[in-house]
């Protein structure tokens, strides 16, 4: 493998980390928050690709237009989710929740399934987004290059809303200790609410920057990233937003090279089992906190 | 309602189930609905029975069923397929040397399959069993993922046909000579099911119960967690290899793609309906989901005319969307599925009717609830 091939690779990788980490901040933000996996964020995360598809294709809509149309909406899928489908669990048993959050997962793909049929979709093609460049020897395409620049910049103003605003504060405040914070006059809903719609609006963003290289949707084309993104959470450490963000990347890097090396079958399989050991060895992730249990 | 009574209503109960499966078999001709749906419903009760097993009996909760049933199904697969037509099958790529001369008969390949998913529940079962609530549900759901990737893969091409799948699975066969293979399906479950009942009735069952109500209570009454649990996972793991072995004789051909993770989902739906923890609620629910989602709900996948008046919505996909509103509904409001953490008892049925059942729920209640 000479340098170039193996800077474009890593360009690659980064920038497929870039999307995971993305995506992976959303399901450490709520399960910091609710304790719950989301396994609908992934569902989500198809659902943008078809709200693109609708804005751009059947409205024609200007792209960047579309783009806050589909980030709207995509915010507003998933705060009726939590409204709808976790807040009347919210004091019943955890596993309640998470059965919830599969039935969810579930409707949004049969609900995907009938509106647009299981047939993939092509998905518009943005021109600028898609225009080709060329740094050094290595030639990419714009969305690449700018993905992880993307993720970076979400992530540190992510960050600065959650150390410095009163907001902030409160979430950090309620994934500490629930009960405690409403004790100190937080609204708790407002503060899930305000979790879902950060964690919805980076899905959008990630799922136009996931698709727009890439040819057509499909129903269940949200599932397997989903995941990916959810093992990126728990080996970063779930609840850590940074830690979701290494992990996005290493996950994103680690794959790119396992295709690059002729393994792409069992890309997948590496990502499951680099869960499994991560679990037995590290169960709190890189950056997780270590939480004592209580009798 | 004296026990004498009950054994004699549940003699009855029992013949009246014997008769009406007969009547399913004498009354119908071989390609009716309700004949395909009795029997998958069957498949769908032990794959639920297990997997309530282990969610709702031992409270870990598990989302590898899939992966289980799969292991289970390409076993069965490998090992039963008939020696003349293993050319055909494995067309492309060729058979792998061993298994070329091996077709085992169908019961035989069962136990095995149940025996393959037993082996690799207990060689996960190590490190995963470790790991707890949610980190374990999403262990297992990585490994059944895994086995899928794996059984479709290039490297056992020669085993599993690779992406193709495994075709000409023999399917049931007439048992004795005189029980026609219409009912060997339900035999086998059966059978399966009241090993698991007599196991969740006794005092290992009890140590499993204990582990689901508070694993540190049950520790310190002297119950072994590592090896309870590891027990449940083996035999839940084992009966899932089964239900998929049945399946894979049931559908005749198996290949990566019909074990995803919608099936796993499917499965804890089915016990979530029946009620977390209860075999009969899990055993009711599959054949009614079954039912529900093969046969009574497929109306909505056809387009309707009322006279020139075309019924809005009605095209293919509709059915699983109502199918799965209706989960939801079930989840959201009415957690509790058909039968709650109870068992189908004799009393329960009398008191439903008599009209003792309101004062009874407000005694359950206040003894608090189960899965916390």
């Amino acid at each position: 493998m000479d340098l170039t091939t193996f800077l474009s690779y890593c360009l690659t990788g980064i920038s497929i980390g870039g999307i995971y980490a993305l995506i992976a901040i959303g399901y450490t933000m709520v399960y910091g928050i609710l304790r719950l996996i989301n396994f609908a964020h992934g569902d989500i995360f198809m659902m943008a690709a078809y709200f693109m598809i609708f804005a751009m294709v059947d409205f024609m809509i200007p792209w960047y237009l579309s783009i806050v149309v589909v980030v709207i909406a995509t915010v507003i899928l998933g705060v009726v989710i939590e409204k709808v489908a976790y807040k009347p669990l919210r004091s019943a048993p955890r596993m309640s929740i998470m059965i919830s959050a599969i039935g969810v997962s579930y409707l949004l793909q049969n609900t995907a399934t009938y509106l647009f049929s299981a047939l993939p979709k092509s998905y518009p093609s943005i021109d600028v987004l898609n225009k080709r460049i060329t740094i050094g020897d290595v030639s990419t395409s714009l969305v690449t290059f700018i993905t992880p620049i993307i993720t970076i910049i979400a992530v540190i103003l992510l960050l600065m809303l959650i150390k410095h605003t009163k907001v902030g504060m409160a979430m950090r405040a309620v994934s500490k200790d629930f009960e405690t914070a409403q004790l100190m006059g937080i609204k708790i809903n407002d503060i899930i609410s305000i979790t879902f719609v950060i964690g919805c609006f980076l899905a959008a963003l990630g799922s136009i920057l996931y698709f727009t290289p890439r040819p057509s949707v499909f129903p269940l084309s949200g599932s397997l990233p989903g995941l990916k993104c959810f093992i990126a959470a728990v080996f970063g450490g779930i609840g850590s937003i940074p830690g979701a963000v290494v992990g996005g990347f290493i996950i994103g890097l680690s794959e790119t090279f396992i295709k690059a090396a002729g393994y792409s079958e069992f890309s997948d399989v590496f990502t499951f089992v680099l869960l499994v050991v991560v679990l037995m060895f590290r169960p709190t992730g890189l950056f997780g906190e270590k939480m004592a249990e209580k009798v | 309602m004296t026990k004498k009574t009950k054994l004699i209503c549940s003699v009855i109960a029992a013949a009246a189930l014997i008769v009406l499966l007969i009547c399913s078999y004498e009354l119908t001709d071989s390609t009716s609905m309700l004949r395909s749906v009795l029997q998958l419903g069957a498949i769908y009760a032990l794959a639920a029975v297990s997997m309530n097993l282990l969610n709702g009996v031992t409270g870990l909760f598990s989302l590898g069923q899939a992966g289980f049933m799969a292991v289970g199904a390409y076993t069965f697969a490998i090992f039963t397929i008939p020696v003349d037509k293993k050319a055909g099958v494995y067309y492309l790529y060729g058979v792998a040397d061993g298994l070329a001369d091996i077709a085992l008969p169908s019961f035989v390949g069962l136990i095995i399959a149940g025996l393959m998913a037993a082996v690799l529940a207990a060689i996960i079962g190590a490190p995963v069993l470790r790991l707890k609530s949610d980190y374990f549900a999403i262990a297992t759901l990585g490994f059944a993922e895994i086995v899928r990737i794996l059984v479709a893969s290039s490297p056992f091409n020669r085993i599993t046909n690779g992406s193709l799948g495994l075709k000409a699975i023999p399917g049931f066969q007439d048992l004795f000579g005189f029980i026609p293979a219409y009912f060997v399906p339900f035999i086998v479950v059966a059978l399966c099911i009241a090993f698991i009942v007599l196991l969740v009735r006794s005092s290992y069952g009890r140590a499993f119960k204990a582990i689901r109500e508070d694993e540190i209570a049950a520790e310190a009454m002297g119950i072994n967690l590592a090896k309870h649990k590891r027990m449940a996972f083996i035999i839940s793991s084992f009966f899932a290899g089964i239900s998929g072995a049945l399946l894979a004789q049931f559908l005749g051909a198996v290949q990566s793609t019909t074990f995803p993770l919608a099936m796993t989902y499917n499965i804890l739906l089915i016990v979530v309906i029946g009620g977390m923890g209860s075999t009969t609620g899990s055993i009711i629910s599959a054949f009614l989901v079954t039912a529900a989602k093969e046969w009574w709900l497929r109306f909505l996948d056809v387009e309707h005319y009322i006279g020139d008046f075309k019924v809005p919505f009605m095209r293919t996909g509709f059915r699983m969307v109502v199918f799965s509103i209706i989960l939801m509904v079930v989840v959201l409001f009415w957690r509790k599925g058909i039968m709650g953490n109870k068992e189908f008892s004799w009393d329960g049925l009398y008191n439903f009717f008599t009209g003792k059942k309101a004062k009874k729920a407000a005694k359950a209640a206040e003894g608090g609830s189960i899965v916390e």
